[in-house]
């Protein structure tokens, strides 16, 4: 009965639990699913993530090259992010080249790089002028149960922190890069933005962490990112029904405290897999 | 093809000034509604085609499928076109009563005809101005406010390229026009929460002059054809 009624009516079988403030698979309007996260898990990376928010479950490797510094600006390198979500995570996505989502995705985690300043891009640098890396992060979506985004931001910076960078000395004869894979640094990741996502339904009630089946049912989404000073990084709502200031306060609360909860668990990983080394 | 042209200049005020901004409507025939809307020197010009017939796999059972277009200047569209179109049209779903043409389809196609800063803005500009002059049923007006806070953090509203590239913090939002709350909202740079609330806040202010205007230009166009 309560099958059916979920497949005829998914908009009131929903409302129907927001009624009594909580939701149907059991959990509070501002709660969380669980999120677990493992670090290192591509070994032929330099550095990687898999994060899973409930059953949505992102993967995020960094692959490490080398480039000439762009002309504009020599003493930096390069970060390229990418957002790919495969037919394989769910059936709204078809193979070809990548869709909106995929597309706006991508673009919002290349504007958090930049506007959180994960990596000063002046790190990157070798030499300036003549030699740089460039840091491919690609980020794949293994299961898409909702909030996407979230889930790139934290496996995107498990993934910098996790990343290992040879060191490259620059032959002063020859002129030829050497590069030393014996010696591995760390790179230096100033900022740890953390994102929170929220769904709006009917306009008013206000739900974190939506699965699949609320983000297509709720009337907006918004995505708040903040660093580890309070301060935000992106307040991203890409449209749907209005939102009133106390709405918004409400959720930048919750995404400061959001932010401590992941930023403990990224830590508590990082220290778990530093003896094995 | 009557053409409604008109043009108002806003007074710099000390918070939230806007550069000269202008709009023409219906000056294309084609499309089933058309405006260019002129911020400054940013220009983007608006189509609007439908209702109409949509392709079975794209079809909405209950409520009409918006598809929007962003053309850039030079080149093809990009990463960036696509992100500012999923904003242009989710913000335009939200004000728009597409319940009222199930299973059709409606097209925007906005071309940037020249960017001077608060691009996105115009476009949400240029957008509501051709949605209503096709005549399409809408719950409220939008309108697109860019603030950027400079690096001695002050606002500056409706930046220029120059502002935008100097500045460290920059936001667009749509506010409606009913009850000026944020339909869409878009950051780049850090902030605080009070640097954020204040943006708003001068976004919701400058809204108004901007609502007054698509009123002003309703009026005169329609005291001329009557």
């Amino acid at each position: 009965m309560a099958a059916g009624f979920k497949t005829a009516e998914p908009l009131e079988y929903h409302r129907s639990f927001l009624k009594e403030n909580c939701r149907p698979d059991g959990r509070e309007l501002g709660e969380f699913r669980a999120t677990t996260l493992n670090i290192g898990s591509i070994s032929t990376a330099d550095g990687s993530a898999l994060v899973k928010i409930g059953n949505t479950t992102v993967i995020c490797g960094i692959k490490a090259e080398l480039a000439t510094p762009p002309t504009d600006a020599p003493n930096k390198g390069y970060i390229v992010p990418n957002v790919d979500l495969p037919p394989l995570c769910s059936s709204r996505f078809r193979p070809g080249p990548p869709g909106e989502q995929a597309q706006a995705a991508s673009q919002f985690i290349a504007d958090l790089i930049d506007s959180a300043n994960i990596i000063q891009r002046e790190d990157l640098c070798i030499e300036s002028g003549k030699l740089s890396w460039v840091l491919y992060c690609d980020i794949m979506c293994l299961d898409y149960d909702g909030n996407l985004l979230d889930a790139c931001v934290i496996a995107l910076l498990a993934a910098l922190e996790n990343a290992q960078l040879p060191e490259v000395t620059i032959n002063k004869e020859t002129e030829l890069a050497e590069v030393n894979p014996q010696k591995l640094h760390p790179l230096n990741v100033t900022k740890h933005p953390v994102g929170s996502s929220f769904a709006v339904f009917d306009n008013t009630i206000v739900i974190v962490d939506p699965t699949a089946e609320e983000e297509s049912l709720s009337t907006a989404t918004i995505t708040v990112v903040t660093d580890e000073d309070e301060r935000l990084c992106a307040l991203h709502k890409p449209g749907g029904s209005g939102l009133s200031a106390e709405k918004l306060q409400d959720c930048i609360s919750r995404a400061v405290t959001r932010h401590r909860e992941v930023r403990k668990l990224i830590e508590e990983v990082l220290k778990s897999i530093k003896p094995q080394q | 093809m009557h053409n409604a042209r008109n043009a108002m200049e806003v007074e710099s005020s000390s918070t939230c000034a806007l550069r000269e901004f202008g709009c023409e409507q219906s000056l294309l025939s084609r499309p089933d509604g058309s405006s260019s809307f002129i911020q400054g020197d940013t220009s983007v010009l608006a189509g609007v085609y439908g209702p109409a017939d949509v392709k079975v796999s794209k079809e909405i059972h209950d409520r009409a499928t918006l598809e929007v277009l962003i053309q850039p200047k030079v080149g093809m569209s990009g990463v960036r076109e696509r992100a500012q179109e999923q904003c242009v049209r989710e913000t335009c779903e939200a004000a728009l009563l597409s319940s009222l043409h199930p299973r059709s389809s409606l097209s925007l196609v906005l071309q940037i005809i020249h960017d001077d800063g608060s691009l996105l803005s115009c476009c949400l500009n240029a957008a509501c101005m051709a949605l209503m002059d096709a005549g399409l049923p809408m719950g409220c007006l939008f309108c697109g406010v860019t603030c950027a806070i400079d690096r001695d953090g002050r606002i500056v509203t409706d930046p220029t390229m120059q502002q935008e590239k100097e500045s460290r913090a920059l936001m667009t939002f749509a506010i409606d026009s009913t009850e000026r709350k944020v339909l869409m909202s878009t950051t780049k740079g850090s902030f605080s929460v009070n640097e954020l609330q204040q943006c708003i806040a001068v976004s919701q202010r400058a809204s108004e002059k901007i609502f007054q205007f698509y009123r002003d230009s309703v009026r005169r166009r329609y005291s001329k054809t009557l």
